[in-house]
């Protein structure tokens, strides 16, 4: 899918009817396309070069990239200051925003100042706690949760004013998301949260990984159920394990994190165990997608990056579909075949 | 205390209804409240209140109380005091992310919302931030005069 009037970096494009933002990103899901989104973790680096050299991996296989805000409760560059630096040529950031910690008054401030960088995507989120990450004794803030979060951050566009009140002269023009797990108790509530959600102003949701399918197939029948599906665009997550360890450890660590025992069992029983890890994802990624109310994936590669392109690649999701990067018109043909 | 939290959840229904009660009465006392002069009696109440709660739920006087739209479990004691439902990283035995030792504090607020009629629908309300200047205020006498000026408001 291809825009005409795309884009000049630093110039937005013109929004559209109906449109909360003038990004590409919503554009390709209001369109009906299949997007694809994944993850950039920030460097722990103050060097720019280092954040586009990470970008640049994912060039022409993915229509927006998350900005991390200290995923982990782990200290990394912040997710503004990446943000920033992918507009300036052109890329679609999607900008996290944790409520870890920052309180209000730095959180609109940042909704602010980043749209005025030129981001049109923020995923709103509580955070992990302190204890995960590597500064176990820090303040954990939380003056916010993610959906009240949801309903500030949609003030300040439709009303204009901050929470206080306080008008604001010129509204940040942005597409907001939110997470869910639906692999996390309780099973039951999990789509009235994500009703809660898109009440306080959620329009696309990236979901945690989802390695069982049943679970996220009674999420998305539940969420059909409370007559969500048209209000709200569904990206599934989904990534490569690298072996049968590492999805151990991960279950066992990271917060949220769901893998059955099949899954951990068929990479434990693989020759090569990263291979079939992505082909593992690759199968996911199409089954997911012929799930009604998935919009498309959001893919979720940490440390193993370069791996996005070959499984978006193969999954065939694209269909042939280039999406925009820095220089795509110049060197390349707009369209690839699908292989 | 904790097993004193676990065991308002398991008994919310009743809590609730009394609460109920218990909120009618403290209506009905306005106009006492009024002569007396609500910052006069402002801190023996607040005392009261966070000696009972906090023995019934660990309550942290946050001074917004929404125990009835939580199933009697505080969500102040989510250590991310999170108001609006649980977070994506409940454990698979319906543990804190957090405090591995500790149950969830929305985990037990569905439990809870189940027992009380219409419970389920009042967590799916949106609740906005808490006001941090109501901090170790009392939530009862807010509560009170907060149905009369919206009764005389109204008038």
């Amino acid at each position: 899918m291809r825009f005409e009037d795309e884009p000049v970096p630093g110039y937005p494009l013109p929004i559209l009817p109906g449109h909360t933002s003038p990004g590409r990103f919503e554009r390709v899901l209001r369109a009906g396309g299949f997007a694809v989104t994944t993850e950039l973790a920030p460097p722990d680096s103050a060097d720019p070069e280092d954040v586009y050299k990470r970008a640049r991996v994912f060039d022409g296989y993915v229509d927006a990239i998350n900005a991390t805000d200290g995923s982990g409760a782990n200290c990394h560059m912040s997710s503004l200051a990446v943000c920033a630096l992918l507009t300036r040529v052109g890329y679609a950031p999607i900008m996290q925003i944790s409520c870890r910690d920052r309180n209000r008054i730095a959180i609109q401030g940042d909704i602010l100042g980043g749209a005025a960088m030129g981001v049109c995507n923020m995923l709103c989120l509580t955070g992990d706690g302190v204890q995960a990450g590597d500064h176990p004794q820090a303040k954990p803030v939380f003056d916010l949760d993610c959906v009240s979060l949801l309903e500030i951050g949609r003030t300040l566009r439709d009303d204009h004013h901050f929470q206080s009140g306080r008008k604001i002269s010129f509204a940040p023009r942005v597409f907001f998301g939110a997470a869910e797990n639906p692999s996390a108790l309780p099973h039951d509530w999990r789509a009235q949260r994500l009703a809660k959600k898109v009440a306080a102003g959620a329009q696309f949701i990236q979901t945690q990984y989802c390695y069982d399918l049943p679970l996220l197939r009674a999420f998305l029948g539940q969420v059909e159920q409370l007559g969500l599906l048209g209000k709200v665009y569904i990206l599934a997550g989904v990534g490569p394990l690298r072996s049968a360890k590492t999805a151990d450890w991960m279950r066992k660590n990271v917060p949220g994190m769901h893998v059955p025992d099949a899954v951990v069992d068929r990479l434990r029983g693989a020759q090569d165990q990263a291979r079939e890890g992505r082909n593992l994802c690759i199968e996911l990624i199409q089954s997911i997608r012929e799930m009604r109310g998935i919009s498309g994936v959001h893919v979720m590669a940490y440390r193993q990056e370069e791996s996005v392109a070959e499984i978006v690649e193969r999954s065939g999701v694209l269909q042939g579909r280039s999406p925009w990067y820095p220089g795509r018109d110049a060197s390349q043909p707009a369209q690839r075949t699908a292989s | 205390m904790y097993s004193v939290r676990l065991w308002s959840v398991r008994h919310a229904r009743g809590l609730n209804a009394f609460y109920r009660r218990f909120e009618a009465a403290l209506l009905w006392l306005h106009g006492v409240f009024e002569t007396l002069g609500y910052e006069r009696i402002e801190k023996p109440v607040a005392g009261i209140e966070r000696a009972v709660k906090g023995l019934l739920f660990d309550c942290r006087m946050c001074g917004q109380c929404v125990l009835s739209s939580t199933g009697m479990s505080c969500p102040m004691n989510c250590p991310k005091t999170l108001r609006n439902g649980p977070c994506g990283g409940v454990r698979d035995n319906g543990n804190c992310e957090v405090r591995p030792d500790m149950r969830c504090v929305w985990v037990e607020a569905y439990r809870g919302s189940e027992r009380i009629p219409g419970g389920i629908a009042a967590m799916s309300a949106v609740q906005l931030p808490v006001d941090q200047r109501q901090q170790g205020r009392s939530s009862w006498l807010r509560v009170v005069r907060e149905k009369f000026s919206a009764k005389s408001g109204a008038a």
